[in-house]
């Protein structure tokens, strides 16, 4: 018979955490863990295994989902068995590589899989990672069940998620898109690019085991994503953030389409550089609305769905776009608490301290009686759900709420979000392409101010050593590791750093006319 | 946010003693809360208006001429009433909850939808595991009014026959007889799910509700924090610490949870210092969250009634009006809050045991969710 040993506890002394505004107990004993932000995301590590044939789209599938998982703040990873390849075999011939009688090659596979997963461990164990997407075409049982030992091994769940689709059409625009400009085929033309590229796919069709949940997989936990998202079979999902995985997975599509951000028409408040409030547009915001208008018209786009805050300046921006338009109190500015109206100037006469301690941590730092960044990522993210299942968008908003969202699109980590550039009378328009989004930034050439501050000097040298991170910093979904370490090839010493095609062209951190 | 254009219609499908009622029974609930008209019709509820006192299985035998007659005119009021929900009533959500277990009577429902100008969405359980359709039975087949004058045993027995009837006709549906119809298949309690064509926002959250419930047996607490300073000052909102009733109140609090003996129970705060402190005296670990904190009052924040009364007598007196849907100048309405709780909500219906210290306002709107109280 158990009892529990009940111990009256002291008078309930609190402190509230000066960035985050935490409340917390002043001894601040190590034995009860503290988590401030919301629901414990994952508790053990996850490791989200990719199944399909090639061009099924499970590199698409595995950035998309890294970049949103480290945006809600879960920290996520990608580890890209074909760049362990490349790294280890200089110089890609043919489809030949990939045939299942070459047993050189096969050996070579196998070792880049088992490096991939060395690091997959050094991430989930020893670099606070939550989250690994393992993504290789794991396409036989046999692979995949060395990858559930190695999890079991180190105590990480699994998820697996499969790719099916059949439609030549699909699978030949997928090879278009991302395949004929990938490194392998650097020295061919289009042509000869593709049909090396079926045929490699060949290679694994007569091996290909897939995910039977029916039969041999029913005690695993995975998603089958059948022809584009049409179709979804889910087995056994164990915990919250499988379940929002499942949720997104099956929200986002791939239909070619374009979102629209842009801030509401400069306000009167803006003129007079006060924060917040709730004020309405000036002379020159009124014009951008108009040249908003004629923008929109120029784009010639079908079905554009516009959604505004429920502050008075994005709606009236809206308003002369003469189109039915959305209201979400989602979309509202940050919410400045004590500071609502006030100057830069004001705050820093009338709380210092506060004003300095924006500066040093800006993305977790709430306002007192007010919000946080950190806390803006959380409200928006049923906005980026919806954005996901939309075609083509505007979103009128405002300075903060538009850099969580570019931070979204962009992968941009919790430290750039706050100094990312959003200034007035500029749209941002945002195009999918290959496994990312290509940005272009339009000024409507109205004059507005600039309300824009540029991170301190103090605060660049980097956090405050004494600052205690309650929660997980979102971050850009980290560069992946490429280094094979595979003993019978040479060491490879210069890393490129970004991927062909997967990072956008234009990033808005200079814009004309600033 | 506008979630549905087009009114939906859910269809259930599934044998007897599959959780279609308690699934269309929740998912009423839950749409309702979040905002969107919803209402379910119970064919069988029809039935039992029709046909006064049922006498055995037999009603539902295949080759019953007349038991097939009725039933089919049950269906028939029942739409009828759909229709006069969905385009007459602004209704946005009807929930159609009868067998529907062959293709050809779904395929009357669906004509039925297409003709009113209704999206059509399936939810169909699936589910052989017999003791779990042994436990629906008990749970809440026996209590039937169908079966007042029976013993528990013939109930059963008579139950059992009442499935078999639908079993040789049954059509589950069929990936490819089936491929273009908008659906979800449920398979033993939520272990897997097979999703098909969801055609809109609306069909989404339907699918990720019905994905993060579950049936096991759980505890759900709900309580206030302690009584704090600027309750005794009878100011509203704030964020003062507890007063020394409310000290009392969390040491109290400590020892019932501790009496309850309950299996690894989850504990749940807003960030406010008063909720905090409450959970403090609990001595187990809590998890704070933001969206758990008192609705914001905006400019009458720290007031007592009586100030905001003399100070915005227009406001006080709107607030009366439609306490629902008011909001402080600056601050939230109730409506405001339930979008704010939605996540909680749902990760209460994933959880199990689980403890939420909270607020007033934020504990009524928590609290109209699980009794399916409306606005």
């Amino acid at each position: 018979q158990r009892r529990k040993t009940f111990v009256l506890k002291m008078p309930m002394e609190l402190t509230q955490s000066r960035i985050q505004k935490i409340w917390l107990p002043n001894d601040n004993r190590p034995a009860l863990p503290r988590r401030s932000c919301g629901p414990q995301l994952a508790n053990s590590p996850t490791v989200i295994v990719m199944v399909g044939l090639p061009a099924r789209g499970k590199t698409y599938i595995s950035k998309k989902l890294t970049r949103y998982l480290n945006w809600i703040g879960v920290p996520t990873k990608v580890f890209n068995v074909g760049e362990y390849r490349r790294e280890a075999v200089k110089h890609y011939s043919s489809y030949d590589f990939f045939r299942p009688d070459n047993e050189e090659a096969m050996k070579v596979r196998r070792q880049c899989a088992l490096a991939a997963l060395r690091d997959v461990k050094l991430y989930l164990t020893e670099e606070a990672g939550q989250i690994a997407v393992f993504d290789a075409t794991n396409t036989t049982r046999e692979r995949r069940g060395m990858i559930l030992n190695f999890a079991k091994e180190n105590g990480f769940k699994v998820f697996f998620i499969e790719s099916v689709c059949n439609d030549p059409t699909v699978v030949a625009t997928n090879v278009m898109e991302v395949k004929l400009s990938s490194p392998d085929y650097r020295d061919c033309n289009s042509t000869d690019a593709m049909e090396d590229f079926m045929k490699r796919i060949n290679c694994y069709q007569a091996s290909y085991q897939p995910l039977d949940p029916d039969d041999y997989d029913r005690e695993l936990s995975l998603i089958k994503v059948i022809d584009v998202g049409r179709r979804f079979l889910v087995n056994r999902v164990q915990d919250h953030i499988q379940s929002r995985i499942v949720y997104y997975l099956m929200n986002i599509h791939v239909q070619p389409r374009t979102i629209y951000l842009c801030r509401h028409g400069e306000s009167e408040f803006n003129l007079k550089g006060k924060i917040g409030g709730d004020s309405g547009l000036s002379n020159r915001g009124k014009k951008f609305a108009l040249a908003l208008n004629k923008f929109v018209g120029e784009q010639n786009l079908k079905d554009l769905k516009v959604w505004t805050s429920q502050l008075k300046r994005t709606i009236q921006t809206a308003e002369a776009l003469q189109l039915p338009y959305e209201q979400w109190k989602a979309l509202n500015e940050i919410d400045a608490g004590v500071c609502e109206e006030m100057t830069y100037e004001e705050i820093r006469e009338q709380h210092p301290e506060e004003f300095a301690l924006r500066d040093q941590d800006k993305y977790y730092y709430r306002y007192p009686s007010g919000e946080s960044y950190q806390d803006l990522v959380q409200r928006l993210e049923p906005v980026i759900m919806e954005l996901e299942r939309q075609e083509n968008v505007l979103v009128i908003c405002h300075q903060a709420v538009m850099r969580c969202l570019l931070a979204y699109f962009l992968d941009k980590s919790a430290d750039e979000m706050p100094y990312l550039k959003c200034p007035l009378h500029t749209v941002l328009k945002l195009t999918p392409v290959a496994y990312g989004c290509r940005v272009e930034s339009i000024s409507l050439n109205i004059e507005a101010v600039n309300t824009h501050r540029e991170r301190p000097e103090e605060a660049k040298k980097g956090p405050n050593p004494l600052m205690r991170r309650n929660s997980v910093t979102p971050l850009a979904s980290p560069e992946p590791t490429k280094k094979p370490r595979i003993n019978s090839f040479e060491e490879h010493v210069a890393v490129s750093s970004s991927l062909p095609g997967c990072v956008p062209q234009e990033v808005p951190t200079q814009l004309p006319g600033q | 946010v506008c979630m549905t254009n087009c009114p939906t219609l859910i269809v259930m499908v599934g044998l007897p003693a599959r959780g279609k009622t308690y699934i269309s029974k929740k998912l009423t609930r839950y749409l309702n809360w979040i905002g969107v008209p919803t209402k379910e019709f119970n064919v069988g509820q029809y039935r039992r208006d029709l046909v006064k006192k049922y006498k055995s299985f037999e009603f539902f035998l295949p080759d019953n001429e007349e038991g097939l007659k009725i039933r089919k005119q049950c269906a028939l009021a029942a739409l009828n009433d759909v229709r006069r929900y969905l385009s007459e009533e602004n209704g946005h959500v009807a929930v159609f909850d009868a067998t529907n277990t062959t293709r050809e009577r779904r395929e009357t429902i669906y004509k039925f939808g297409e003709e009113n100008g209704y999206k059509t969405f399936f939810v169909e359980s699936v589910c052989v595991d017999p003791e779990v359709i042994a436990a629906n039975i008990v749970q809440v087949k026996l209590g039937s009014p169908d079966y007042v004058d029976c013993s528990n045993d013939e109930a059963t027995e008579d139950f059992m026959k009442r499935i078999e009837c639908y079993k040789n006709s049954y059509e589950t549906l069929d990936e490819t007889l089936d491929k273009d119809l908008s659906y979800i298949k449920i398979m033993d309690v939520g272990r897997s799910y097979l999703v098909n064509r969801v055609m809109d926002h609306i069909q989404s959250r339907i699918v990720y509700y019905l994905m993060n419930i579950h049936v096991t047996p759980r505890s759900i607490y709900l309580c206030r924090h302690g009584e704090s300073e600027l309750n005794l000052k009878g100011r509203i909102g704030g964020d003062p610490g507890l007063s020394v009733r409310g000290k009392e109140f969390a040491k109290s609090l400590a020892q019932f949870i501790n009496e309850q003996n309950i299996k690894d129970l989850k504990v749940w705060t807003s960030q406010m210092k008063r909720t905090i402190q409450t959970a403090e005296a609990l001595g187990v670990p809590y998890e704070q969250w933001k969206v758990l904190n008192e609705i914001d009052a905006g400019v009458c924040e720290e007031m007592t009634y009586e100030e905001i009364q003399e100070n915005y007598p227009l406001e006080f007196a709107l607030r009366d009006q439609d306490k629902y849907r008011y909001r402080y100048p600056k601050g939230e309405s109730y409506e405001d809050l339930v979008q704010r709780l939605e996540p909680v909500i749902m990760e209460l219906e994933r959880q199990e045991n689980v403890l939420v210290i909270c607020h007033q306002a934020v504990m009524r709107c928590l609290l109209a969710y699980f009794l399916d109280k409306p606005a």
